[in-house]
């Protein structure tokens, strides 16, 4: 009696040589990865919506998030907010180093400048999903 | 860097049109289905905060 494959064949892993580079320029540049892979259009509309949008959140006085631990609740938020930070890559690194310090205050446009600035991140990693989608071939 | 004091609405509607622009960018195959993609999601950004504008507006009476 026949037997038929009940799991398809995994896909072995993209070679890392691929992908890294615009993943990593990517980080680095908010759409490098894109106009590194020759898609220069789409980069550019990348780089204009993550750089606006950090741009924003500094305008409006957002504060940065610091990695802290404590209950399950202020872990997830500052360790989270200290990654989505951390994501806009030399945007985030080059205002830490230029010495931006902005504290937590109340009001509602430092609390959109604090969402904005973390929203840039989280954009930026879309895009070097989408770039490493590009470079591996599963996407066009 | 200037100082920059936006309604709750204004900010809300330059967060929509931005991530509306990367989602339009980064999901689909063609640039006709990126644009409407893009534009279907600033259209549901805004949806959603008129809509939970006023639902907390009736909700603190």
């Amino acid at each position: 009696m026949p037997t038929t494959p009940t799991k398809a064949a995994a896909e072995p892993a993209p070679p890392i040589g691929k992908w890294a580079p615009p993943v990593l320029l990517g980080w680095l540049i908010p759409g490098g990865g894109h106009f590194l892979l020759k898609r220069t259009g789409r980069g550019a509309l990348l780089a204009v919506s993550v750089l606006s949008m950090f741009l924003l959140g500094l305008m409006m006085r957002g504060a940065m998030f610091q990695p802290q631990t404590g209950d399950i609740l202020t872990t997830i938020i500052y360790c989270g907010g200290f990654l989505g930070d951390l994501a806009s890559g030399l945007l985030y690194l080059l205002t830490s180093w230029l010495g931006y310090t902005q504290a937590d205050m109340a009001g509602h446009v430092h609390d959109y400048g604090t969402k904005f600035l973390v929203a840039a991140g989280l954009m930026n990693v879309l895009a070097m999903v989408d770039a490493y989608e590009i470079a591996t071939g599963k996407k066009d | 860097m200037p100082k920059m004091n936006l309604s709750h609405f204004e900010a809300a509607i330059l967060f929509a049109l931005f991530s509306s622009a990367v989602l339009g960018v980064i999901t689909k195959r063609t640039d006709a289905e990126r644009l409407r993609y893009g534009v279907r999601c600033f259209v549901y950004f805004v949806a959603a905060l008129i809509g939970l504008g006023w639902l907390m507006h009736f909700g603190h009476g």
